[in-house]
């Protein structure tokens, strides 16, 4: 009987340590046997150096985003992948922000994290990426990510299980022969669905068999957005944790996740 | 003189298809393929055609399809095509919007709530009012459009309004935040908006002028830039004729790269004019 292998993976978290706290003690409680975080640990919410710093207190490995690709290479953008010039207007807010308030002990540390990381467990082999296996700040949404590509993908990376983030919505697509790309959505900000609570994903593997499911996690949103208005971060950032629906980077979503949300 | 640089293609993530050739029931002043109600060069592409390529597309991992022309709703296959086309990958087509009845409407939106992928409209307005946006695209284009627009936000599509650089003060933040009030005003809650340049070739070279010797790449004169963000590294184009490099150079015999997609995955040369916009603007004709 193969042995059965429980993982936790925490997508962009934007400082948003108070969703990280309860996402902890929710992967606590569940018995997870290996949780890893991938990548944008800041961006969008305050106090940038609160979310590394729990982390490495906790022991929890992860790989790079963008976000600390760019911050420990002290670039000035976040080479976030937008195209659309509002989209970059709030993301530069963003990283402006982030960027002079993490130390540069933790810019140090974030360079030191790998790009990519792979595991196994029973038969299945898993490869965790940020963007995509190609490129960091690749987006892969549900809706522009059909099937052959994603094969090709998994073929090319040699890889039976893709785990990614970056684009903030999570969803997971199963293949041929039990393989499985699965985006584990963020922590950072709500999915863009008029609920409060963010999402982490939980995926069980025993032999060839992989189960995933998406965990809703409620936080202390209104702490979070009380100090994002002392931090004086954007009106439209903080919208959004109080309501649930993305008011900005709306431009670089495909048009079935446009028409899902408010605006 | 050096020789022109090469892009190879690092995947083939975007297939266009010239899906109703160069025949287009407007004639307008910029267009870079002189489409016009005559302009027979590339013909129509049939739901066959369309099927055997999705088919090559599928071995190749493709993600996403465009569909252009001319006036792609001009190919009386356009609806079923697209329907085959959304069972694979997304796919999206750019239009003049003047083909957009009430009926068409409906059934793209049926298309778009069937199909787990997304189906995205673009719709070339090329000017802020009627009289600028006439000038380029002809006399009278300009209401039919209004009635495409207003089709479509009653069935509740978004479409991405494109404007060529031709739409004077289009490229600076005033102006589109004017052309985003104008969207705003035809209806559409969340305007979609992007500015395409010009390329100094077929109609648009009469209008404003030919590349000069200059605008061509060599590899001792090339600026800095990042080969990743141009269509020919991601894309191939299938026109009648055969698959061409990308959607702009269909009438250069020498961007012809072969008859199946499996023939054209080689390197390109930046050896066009056209190659100077894409590289020295950092044009990407995708959304």
């Amino acid at each position: 009987m193969p042995d059965l292998t429980r993982f936790a993976f925490i997508g962009g978290i934007y400082s948003n340590y108070w969703a990280l706290r309860a996402t902890l003690d929710d992967i606590d409680r569940r018995g997870v046997d290996l949780t890893h975080f991938l990548g944008d640990l800041g961006a969008f919410g305050p106090h940038p150096d609160r979310v590394p710093e729990l982390l490495i207190e906790r022991g929890i490995r992860g790989i790079q985003g963008n976000y600390e690709e760019s911050l420990s290479t002290r670039a000035t953008d976040c080479h976030c992948g937008y195209t659309d010039p509002r989209d970059n207007h709030y993301a530069q807010i963003s990283y402006d922000y982030t960027f002079g308030k993490t130390s540069d002990r933790l810019k140090d540390w974030m360079g030191t994290l790998p790009g990519t990381i792979r595991l196994t467990a029973g038969d299945r082999r898993i490869l965790l990426v940020h963007g995509s296996p190609r490129k960091i700040n690749e987006f892969l949404w549900r809706s522009t990510s059909p099937a052959p590509f994603l094969e090709k993908l998994c073929d090319d990376y040699q890889t039976d299980v893709i785990i990614c983030t970056h684009t903030g919505l999570h969803w997971h697509k199963p293949l041929s022969r039990n393989r499985h790309v699965i985006n584990a959505g963020v922590i950072g900000r709500p999915a863009n669905d008029g609920g409060r609570n963010v999402w982490y994903t939980l995926v069980e593997i025993e032999g060839s068999r992989v189960n995933v499911e998406f965990v809703p996690v409620i936080y202390e949103h209104e702490k979070l957005a009380g100090e994002m208005r002392a931090e004086h971060l954007p009106e439209e950032f903080i919208e959004t944790v109080m309501t649930g629906w993305w008011t900005t980077c709306l431009e670089v979503l495909p048009p079935k996740e446009r028409m899902a949300g408010r605006f | 003189m050096s020789e022109h640089p090469f892009v190879p293609l690092a995947a083939l993530d975007t297939l266009w298809f010239q899906v109703a050739g160069t025949l287009c029931n407007i004639e307008c002043t910029h267009c870079f393929i002189s489409s016009s109600p005559r302009n027979r060069s590339h013909g129509m592409l049939s739901l066959a055609d369309i099927e055997g390529r999705l088919a090559e597309a599928r071995q190749l991992g493709v993600r996403e399809y465009y569909f252009t022309g001319g006036e792609p709703f001009m190919n009386r296959e356009m609806l079923p095509i697209l329907e085959a086309t959304l069972r694979q990958g997304p796919a999206t087509v750019l239009t003049n919007g003047m083909l957009l009845t009430p009926a068409t409407c409906g059934r793209l939106k049926d298309l778009f709530d069937a199909s787990e992928y997304s189906l995205d409209l673009r719709v070339s307005l090329d000017g802020f009012d009627r009289a600028t946006h006439d000038a380029i695209r002809g006399q009278g284009v300009w209401d039919k459009v209004m009635i495409g627009l207003r089709n479509l936000a009653a069935v509740g599509l978004n479409p991405v309004i494109t404007v060529t650089a031709a739409a004077e003060g289009i490229e600076s933040a005033d102006g589109r935040t004017r052309f985003l009030e104008i969207i705003r005003s035809f209806g559409f809650e969340k305007p979609r908006l992007k500015v395409l340049s010009l390329f100094r070739i077929g109609a648009e070279e009469k209008r404003s002028r030919a590349y000069e010797s200059w605008e061509h790449l060599t590899s001792s004169n090339m600026p800095e830039g990042d080969a990743s963000v141009l269509q020919c590294s991601s894309c191939r184009m299938v026109t009648s004729k055969g698959v061409y490099v990308c959607p702009i150079l269909i009438e250069e015999p020498e961007a012809k790269m072969g008859e199946t997609l499996g023939e054209t995955l080689r390197p390109f040369p930046l050896k066009f004019g056209a190659c100077h916009t894409c590289w020295v603007d950092g044009v990407s004709c995708r959304t």
